[in-house]
């Protein structure tokens, strides 16, 4: 009986994504309904802190030290490396975040393995001896439940799926070294932090979103402030992204990043069908548009009909009289 | 340069029809197709690209589609794409990401190029991992998420800027090598009125499994490691209130709420 594993991505300051501690928690559950082992796995080219965050999570979490994994592309040297482990240990599922770094690995890993892979997983559960799936599909009007058609396979997982919570104890890392084929290597020549790179829209519990009818760059600012005091992150549409007033980072929708906050706040946007489907599974959605024809008008929860900026302003005044 | 871009045909988004048949697999016929929105970015990377450079170089579409995605691919010959190569089998039918990443790049062992471009994911899968396993498959280097593309001919080495947390990664890798392509590289042209004329006689080159030398019962819906074991309609959202007055009364409504779903 194979054991589940979750593969630990790198996270900000040489640390573990905050992915891979949800993940973690998720799997802890999945160990009880299938009677199965959870392993975490850190890749790194200094493993230390990484593995200690996921050990908080689980019981065991294998560290792999390779100088690679930072020089080089990290998914790259992480497939590897768990493709030479898999085929040792033989687990049942393998599982990663369903961002950048998680993807890349996950198709590496199908690739060397031939597992299978099911991917944005919204739920993980255990059925009939294998992992059930269940993904959000064309644009959130259909949810489905899938499995391995050999009960074991690569799931990459949604963020927010599962609120990351420390097992009662910490875990034991254990070092391990495994020697198996590499894949090409793609070497970093330098990683670049760009001045107002905003807070990630992944993970963020509240998105509070500009469109066009922001107006330009400057009208980005009453977005930032609302964000700011309700503790959420700004996005955007692609109206706003291409003409230039936020980086591409923050984008909503079908080329952008596909989000699923508590409360999404939505200034200036008309839900067009390509931004609604990165948006639409949010918990709550306020919407601020001078036209109540907007196609937002069909899946907002609430509609405020007025021009954003004075609606913002009054509604950055009474946040700020709420919390004073 | 020579360039080979994966394009998938999809069911348009924008028409919101998509659904899934009675086997649990996409409804192809329900919806028209369009060329999947981060193929065409990687698109106009390669046309771009080859513009800078045209003596020697091309742009291949490689696609492995139903035998109905000719009139698909005509869109992106139309863009300026210098032909296509379209593998179609009936014993694709259902194929998943394992079948879908060997069949690519058996095609792509066929061809000459330098760089091979694909969008980072596809609006109908969302999947995002095949591109990564052609790579794994041909050991091509593999560099993803591209806001930037710059070869350098002469090196035989590209230059990936990749979308990071915090800004970019600067990637290095020789050539030939595949790149994952997204939006920020920049909104796809229309095609021109010529290119469309141009488009009609461009070869589209049909490849069966067996011309790949692939044997049709290792892949495809019959060996698929991945099944829908069941579909439900998530609750639809209730209904919008609409609320017009004062600012202030609008701001008031949006605090009430907020604080009813304790969100504040
Ligand atoms: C292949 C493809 C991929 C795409 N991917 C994406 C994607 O990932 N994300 C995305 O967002 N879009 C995407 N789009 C674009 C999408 O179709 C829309 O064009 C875009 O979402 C519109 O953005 P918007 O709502 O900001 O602008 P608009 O549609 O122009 O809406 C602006 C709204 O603001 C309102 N408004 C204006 N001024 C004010 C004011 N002062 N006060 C209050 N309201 C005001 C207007 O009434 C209007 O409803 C894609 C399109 C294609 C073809
Ligand atoms: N059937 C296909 N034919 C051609 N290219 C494909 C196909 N499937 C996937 N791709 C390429 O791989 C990318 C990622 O697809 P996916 O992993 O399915 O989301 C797409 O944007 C395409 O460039």
């Amino acid at each position: 009986m194979g054991a589940l594993w979750v593969v630990g991505e790198p996270g900000p300051e040489h640390g573990l994504a905050r992915i891979s501690t949800e993940i973690a928690t998720l799997v802890r559950d999945l160990a009880a309904s299938s009677g199965r082992d959870v392993v975490g796995i850190v890749v790194a080219a200094d493993p230390g802190e990484p593995a200690a965050e996921l050990a908080r999570y689980l019981p065991v979490v294998f560290a792999i030290q390779d100088e690679a994994a930072d020089a080089l592309a990290w998914s790259s040297v992480a497939a590897a490396h768990v493709a030479a482990l898999a085929t040792a240990d033989a687990p049942d599922l393998i599982l990663a975040g369903a961002g950048p770094d998680g993807r890349d690995l996950a198709g590496a890993l199908s690739a060397q393995t031939g597992l299978g892979v099911l991917t944005n997983a919204t739920g993980v559960a255990w059925a009939d001896g294998g992992p059930t799936v269940e993904m959000s599909v064309f644009g959130g009007k259909l949810v489905t439940t899938s499995g391995f058609t050999a009960n074991r396979g690569i799931v990459t997982v949604r963020p927010n799926v599962a609120t990351a919570t420390p097992a009662a104890s910490p875990g034991r890392i254990e070092p391990r070294t495994v020697g198996g084929p590499t894949l090409p290597a793609v070497r970093v020549v330098e990683r670049v932090s760009e001045a107002g790179t905003a807070a990630p829209i992944e993970e963020a519990k509240i998105i509070v979103a500009g469109g066009r009818g922001v107006g330009g760059p400057g009208g980005f600012d009453l977005v930032e402030q609302l964000a700011g005091s309700l503790g959420g992150a700004v996005g955007a549409t692609r109206a706003a992204v291409d003409s230039g007033w936020i980086p591409y980072s923050q984008q909503i929708g079908q080329t952008g990043k596909i989000v699923k906050p508590e409360l999404y706040l939505a200034l200036g946007i008309s839900g067009a069908i390509q931004h609604k489907v990165g948006m639409q599974t949010a918990g709550t959605i306020v919407a601020v548009n001078r036209d109540p024809d907007a196609p937002i008008a069909d899946f907002a929860d609430l509609l405020v009909v007025g021009d954003l900026f004075e609606v913002g302003a009054a509604l950055l005044e009474q946040l700020r009289g709420r919390s004073g | 340069m020579r360039i080979v871009v994966l394009i998938k045909p999809v069911p348009d988004p924008a028409s919101a029809g998509e659904r899934l048949g009675p086997d649990g697999r996409l409804d192809r016929a329900a919806v028209p197709a369009v060329v999947n929105g981060n193929d065409e970015y990687a698109l106009e990377a390669a046309l771009k690209l080859v513009a800078l450079a045209p003596e020697g170089s091309d742009v291949t579409l490689l696609s492995m589609a139903p035998a109905s995605a000719p009139e698909t691919l005509r869109k992106a010959l139309a863009m300026g794409a210098t032909r296509g190569v379209l593998v179609t089998d009936p014993a694709l039918a259902g194929a998943d990401a394992v079948s879908t990443a060997r069949v690519l790049a058996a095609a792509l062992r066929e061809l000459e190029f330098d760089l091979a471009l694909a969008g980072v994911d596809t609006s109908d899968g969302v999947g995002g991992t095949v591109s990564a396993a052609v790579a794994a498959h041909l050991g091509l280097p593999f560099l993803s998420y591209a806001a930037r593309i710059e070869p350098d001919e002469a090196a035989k080495a590209v230059r990936v800027r990749r979308i990071s947390p915090t800004g970019y990664d600067l990637l290095e890798a020789p050539m030939p090598a595949l790149i994952s392509c997204t939006q920020a590289l920049g909104e796809p042209r229309y095609p021109s009125l010529k290119g469309i004329m141009a488009a009609r006689s461009k070869e589209i080159v049909s490849r069966s499994l067996a011309d790949l030398g692939i044997d049709q019962a290792t892949v495809g819906g019959a060996v698929a490691t991945t099944a829908v074991l069941g579909t439900r309609t998530p609750p639809a959202r209730g209904a919008t209130e609409i609320v017009r007055g004062t600012p202030a009364e609008g701001a008031s409504r949006i605090v009430e709420l907020l604080a009813a779903r304790r969100l504040i």
